[in-house]
């Protein structure tokens, strides 16, 4: 009965049965929908992660292309414009919004670039020579840049969605393997009990039952020897009272008679006649 | 969900820890941002050879906890490389940090701290 799992400390009764019951219903429509919920992630996360292997493969293109244009650029300034880039940059054009996508009731941010109009750190910029390379050179790095903020939200994407999956097979996993058995351990063990209680109630009807055809057989028995004994002593008395009477008679005149002669022989007499009496009283 | 609207609603800057030529490249994108004095603060780091790597880290940590407006850290997949630890141990969702190749140094997705756990996950 308690397997691995165990059960819950209910008492068996009809209540807790029925409420068992319906958590284990409960249990098994979570259930289903997590899993639900866990495939839909999963399809999605797969899909993620295609994709960011194709982002990083991409990135790894345009960053060298990019690359590749400062390089134009600085053999057309001939000179090194790190520093003068370092020192100017004040504001930041290019910035990102998040916005989120909601997957199954989890929200992946998405990242969306956009440029601030209005500022322009590098305006004075390659403006001795180079300053066409150098606006080639910012365009692609803006795409570049671009290329790696899709790459960012995936990745962001792919950090939630893994966690959220975890934590949602994670209950699939515990509702499947430990609620799940042990309400239906606790179901096993009440529905047992309440077996156990009817055989019990069951046996105890029959005891009550057989007792009392045995004391109401007992009780018939008793009065039928009663009756049968009060008629026999009927009989008897009915036998008895003439002489009893004769005598009775006789011992008062007797008495009355000769009461000073002598008093011994009248003394057996009321004896006797105690003695019947005591037999009346005991037959009645 | 750890990561709620507001975590992610102000943040809007991306911040660069890179050689001098990805810095530069970066900074002509327009990513560049330097906070208001007293208390300037830059989003990008040039590391180079001389540079020590507590700096590094220094920077790194600055830009995953300490500034609320970087959306984006990116870093040079080699610099990513002196600082592996830290790198691999900051799993938060926000900032999303993307370690890009640089020029001398071509990309390796075998390093990738997120590609490797993709890798992980499909048992490549």
């Amino acid at each position: 009965m308690s397997g691995a799992v165990g059960r819950e400390p209910v008492f068996p009764t009809r209540q807790s049965l029925g409420l068992m019951k319906s958590k284990l219903k409960g249990a098994e429509t979570g259930h289903s929908l997590l899993k639900r919920k866990s495939e839909a992630l999963t399809k999605r996360f797969r899909e993620i992660t295609r994709r960011i292997d194709e982002a990083k493969q991409k990135m790894g293109r345009v960053m060298q292309i990019a690359a590749f244009s400062l390089a134009e650029v600085s053999y057309a300034v001939g000179g090194d414009i790190g520093y003068q880039v370092q020192e100017s940059a004040k504001q930041a054009r290019f910035r990102v919004r998040a916005k989120h996508e909601n997957v199954s009731g989890v929200f992946l941010p998405q990242f969306e670039s956009y440029t601030k109009d209005g500022i322009n750190d590098f305006a004075l910029t390659g403006l001795g020579k180079g300053g066409q390379q150098i606006q080639r050179c910012r365009e692609t790095y803006a795409r570049a840049v671009e290329t790696l903020v899709e790459l960012a939200s995936l990745q962001t994407a792919f950090l939630i969605l893994d966690e959220v999956i975890k934590v949602v097979n994670r209950r699939v996993n515990a509702i499947e393997h430990v609620i799940i058995p042990r309400t239906e351990n606790t179901i096993k063990y009440i529905n047992s009990e309440l077996d156990e209680l009817d055989r019990e109630e069951f046996y105890r009807l029959k005891k009550v039952s057989n007792k009392k055809q045995r004391d109401n057989a007992a009780a018939d028995a008793e009065i039928l020897a009663a009756r049968q004994k009060k008629k026999e002593a009927e009989l008897q008395a009915q036998k008895s009272t003439p002489a009893q009477e004769a005598t009775g008679a006789t011992d008062a005149t007797e008495a009355a008679e000769a009461t000073e002669e002598a008093a011994e022989p009248e003394e057996p007499e009321p004896v006797d006649v105690l003695g019947e009496q005591e037999d009346n009283d005991v037959i009645f | 969900m750890a990561a709620s609207a507001a975590t992610y609603k102000d943040r809007q800057l991306l911040a660069v820890i890179g050689d001098e030529d990805s810095v530069t490249g970066l900074l002509l994108a327009g990513i560049g941002h330097v906070t208001d004095p007293p208390e300037a603060q830059r989003n990008f780091l040039v590391v180079d050879a001389k540079t020590e790597t507590s700096e590094i880290e220094r920077a790194f940590q600055t830009f995953t906890q300490e500034r609320k407006d970087i959306a984006i850290v990116l870093i040079n997949q080699h610099i990513a490389e002196r600082i592996r630890n830290s790198v691999d141990n900051f799993t938060d969702p926000f900032p999303a940090v993307l370690e890009i190749p640089s020029k001398d140094h071509p990309y390796d997705p075998e390093k990738d701290s997120v590609l490797k756990r993709v890798r992980r996950l499909f048992g490549e």
